[in-house]
């Protein structure tokens, strides 16, 4: 692709024809970024995949039908059940308004487009347009002509970011690359022309961006970082104030010391003798930067400045959250990669990244150093964090394109360079080395490839490369990404596909077959699909705002039925959801879940949950005849479990994910009965019974109901104790 | 001691030779809004900042407009000419006339 870039036939080389190439070129790099990422909806059907999507598709319907003013003053009541959830004040509404904006716009078209589909396609939608921001930022940092559109073909199809855009992941990130991108290029812009009007643009990006994803504080941290880094390297010039203050003016209007002493201070050395300026800068520097230290941790350890939210904190201390915020931890987006997550989701990208580093090292001007920083930064938060692969990803394909269309630039140039030319070069330059006392790396030498065969060599194993890029993204995407998580799919002996759609079915079940206002306990995992597919209200969901009211319903299915009785009595809980995969082997479900329900449960009341009572006397975790009696007695466990060896002959139950064969005796159920389990047993939802009629507890109730009272009524009285009232 | 008072009057000196007239005039509009943004301060400090938004949009919108001064400052300096060759000096207040325009927006909204 890039290859007929750069050589378009002879005679027509002229301005117009590469314009036309280019325009031609980035429409099939956003062809292919859209075409790459409907694998789900061709394969499946065009609907939300995973968890959170689902409350943003949720809350776009809602604003769709009711409004801006009402979305922004939208109390939810139907999450978090007692509580309810001030939904304007607690979203980031970029997303959900952009297809707001784009619903009504098409409708004043006329072409009416349900929601919902606009809803699944938007991230293909907006990979495209991070493809062109990816080339436009480039573009800005070399002048080759080939790394810009390289760039954008390694962003548009590049897996570490296809896996958070794929069609039907409706989430934050969807449109947040895309600012993220575009806001850095204009940053490199307004730096570059040091004009306000494109630092006020900046700002205006990085506020929507802001409305759009937590993860603007990145923009936060690195915009002042590259400021900082090139004001430490003498590199301060007045274009990098007037950019910088404007961004920080409309950005976030705060604190700006840093650009405004050193702009000072370049004022007053334009204005004193040199010797009288030393002593100046000594004593302003030294006492500015004092004050301001001590300022910030003293307003910090009285608690004027909120420090770092536990998220935050947890990057650079990587323990902190595993010790202190179960709930944090237990998210497995949370946890560092392996080295093969690099090379599985940025293929030769992560080795030529280091190479487009290094390159920038040899002509550093300002937008270079903003590529060295964020790719420092980029890499360590990546190396931290799985999610973060997501922000590494747009400077890695950066970097690379760079590295890429440096080779190109040098092996695919058809004239060889004149040898006697050369030879004259290369000795200017070294004397040119011996005068200067600059950096060695910063001096070029001349170079040129002479003979035919390397360029061809070269140019031939580049392309391999690339074609294996193309190949290996495509594979990734179709095989590792495009699964949506409500439907699973396994194939039969016959190659043929089986859908396996218990969720739906029970979600169906929940919306058609109970009231209205019926209130569902899960754990939190699955709050936004009840949410969402169920449409009835939940105690908790996905967005983890209160910790002790998970923690609540973490105690409820981690207790014995007798204490998680009461529990759910005073949350008014109609019916208890819980997934069980042991009769398919989907290791996704509860029971494997459950160790974190016991952690975040027993940080709240650690006298009445212990994570060491689910544990064998030697330290295993069983679900069998040996599980504990804790285990065995837990309110999980009952509801999985139950009625689950009817399904077998005698002495066979099994349970295909512990890999573990069941006692023959099930677990009895006092407080709850079985209401509706699903076709494969992914998913049982059971009702809490009311209180009993006659007053007697539901141990009594329901041992009545068995037969088993005792053949010989005893005559003797038992202990009882005086009647108050 | 007399050291620094040679610098003090040196600088003192310098900038009224030197300095053209208009830009005088943006000093004394940069010294007028910094007056202002310091009596905001001030009243905050005295009388509490309950209205935290208030406060806050009347003192950005002080700090926003300097900052955005001393940039249209910059840019119009002649001996800052080679540093924005992209920018003429009507680019420049064209600029300025926008990002003022964008920053009494937001202040207006977020003063509620």
């Amino acid at each position: 692709m890039t290859a007929d870039a750069q050589h378009p036939p002879a005679g027509a080389n002229s301005a117009s024809t590469r314009t036309l190439l280019r325009v031609v070129i980035l429409c099939l790099i956003a062809a292919a970024a859209i075409a790459s990422r409907l694998f789900s909806v061709i394969r499946f059907e065009s609907i939300i995949h995973e968890f959170d999507p689902w409350f943003n598709f949720r809350a776009t319907k809602y604003l769709v039908a009711n409004g801006f003013y009402k979305f922004w003053d939208w109390f939810d009541d139907r999450t978090w059940h007692p509580l309810g959830r001030v939904t304007g004040g607690t979203l980031y509404p970029g997303l959900m308004v952009t297809s707001g904006v784009i619903y009504h716009a098409l409708q004043a078209l006329t072409v009416p487009v349900d929601i919902r589909n606009i809803c699944v396609l938007l991230a293909p939608a907006f990979s495209g347009l991070t493809a062109y921001a990816a080339y436009l930022l480039t573009n800005e940092m070399t002048t080759s002509p080939s790394a810009g559109l390289l760039a954008a073909v390694f962003m548009g199809i590049a897996p570490g970011y296809i896996s958070r855009s794929v069609a039907g992941s409706y989430d934050n990130e969807a449109i947040a690359i895309f600012l993220l991108v575009f806001t850095f290029y204009l940053w490199i812009k307004a730096l570059k022309l040091g004009s306000m009007l494109w630092g006020a643009l900046c700002a205006l990006f990085y506020g929507y961006m802001v409305a759009s994803w937590g993860g603007y504080a990145f923009i936060t941290c690195l915009l002042p970082l590259h400021a900082f880094v090139l004001i430490c390297m003498g590199r301060y010039s007045t274009r990098l104030y007037v950019s910088y203050t404007t961004w920080y003016a409309l950005g976030t209007l705060a604190s700006m010391q840093i650009p405004f002493l050193v702009g000072f201070i370049q004022y007053v050395r334009s204005a004193v003798s040199g010797r009288q300026f030393q002593t100046f800068l000594a004593t302003a520097v030294v006492g500015t930067f004092g004050i301001g230290l001590i300022g910030l941790v003293t307003l910090t350890s009285l608690g004027y400045i909120a420090p770092w939210g536990g998220r935050f904190y947890s990057l650079w201390d990587t323990n902190y959250a595993k010790i202190h915020i179960p709930i944090i931890a237990s998210v497995s987006e949370h946890q560092p990669p392996a080295w093969p997550a690099f090379f599985f989701d940025l293929n030769m990208l992560i080795w030529l990244f280091p190479a487009g580093i290094y390159l920038c090292y040899q002509d550093l001007r300002d937008e270079h150093v903003f590529i060295i920083v964020y790719g420092l930064f980029g890499s360590y938060f990546a190396g931290v964090m799985v999610r973060l692969m997501l922000t590494l990803t747009p400077i890695v394909c950066v970097a690379s394109a760079i590295a890429v269309s440096h080779l190109l630039d040098t092996y695919m140039s058809t004239k060889s360079p004149n040898p006697d030319e050369v030879q004259r070069a290369a000795e200017a330059t070294a004397k040119k080395v011996a005068k200067s006392t600059g950096l060695r790396g910063s001096e070029k030498p001349t170079v040129g490839i002479f003979s035919l065969i390397p360029k061809t060599g070269v140019v031939a194993s580049l392309t391999v490369y690339l074609l294996m890029f193309v190949s290996h993204c495509t594979w990734v995407t179709s095989n590792a990404y495009s699964s949506p998580s409500v439907v699973l799919s396994s194939r039969l002996p016959d190659g043929s596909q089986h859908i396996i759609d218990d969720y739906r079915e029970a979600y169906q079940w929940l919306r058609q077959n109970t009231k209205e206002d019926a209130k569902i306990m899960s754990w939190w995992d699955y709050g936004y699909q009840i949410g969402g597919m169920a449409d009835r209200p939940t105690l908790v969901d996905n967005n983890t705002w209160n910790n002790t009211h998970i923690a609540t319903v973490g105690k409820a299915m981690s207790s014995r039925e007798e204490v998680s009785y009461p529990i759910m009595r005073q949350h008014e809980v109609d019916y208890i959801l819980v997934v069980f995969g042991g009769l398919l082997g989907y290791s996704g479900d509860d029971i494997n879940k459950f160790l974190w329900m016991v952690r975040i449960a027993e940080g709240i009341w650690p006298d009445e949950v212990k994570e060491r009572d689910f544990f064998t006397p030697r330290g295993e975790y069983r679900v069998d005849g040996e599980a504990t009696d804790t285990m065995k007695n837990s309110l999980m466990y009952k509801m999985s479990y139950y009625n689950y060896h009817a399904m077998f002959p005698a002495g066979q139950a099994a349970d295909r994910v512990r890999g573990v064969r069941l006692p023959d005796q099930g677990p009895v159920l006092n407080t709850i009965e079985e209401a509706f389990t699903s076709e494969n047993w992914i998913i049982r939802i059971y009702k809490v019974k009311d209180l009993d009629n006659v007053g007697r507890d539901h141990a009594a109730a329901t041992a009545f109901e068995r037969g088993q009272k005792k053949k010989k009524a005893t005559k003797k009285r038992g202990a009882r104790v005086l009647r108050v009232e | 001691a007399a050291n620094w008072d040679q610098v003090l009057q040196n600088i003192y000196q310098y900038y009224m030779k030197e300095t053209p007239q208009r830009t005088k005039l943006i000093d004394a509009f940069l010294f007028f809004l910094a007056v202002v943004g310091a009596l905001q301060f001030l009243y905050c400090i005295l009388a509490g900042n309950y209205p935290f938004n208030a406060f806050l949009s009347g003192f950005c919108a002080t700090v926003g407009q300097f900052v955005l001064t001393v940039s249209l400052r910059i840019q119009t300096t002649e001996a800052n000419k080679s540093d924005f060759p992209a920018v003429s000096p009507e680019r420049a207040f064209a600029d300025f006339v926008v990002c003022s325009l964008i920053l009494h927006f937001f202040c207006v909204n977020f003063i509620n």
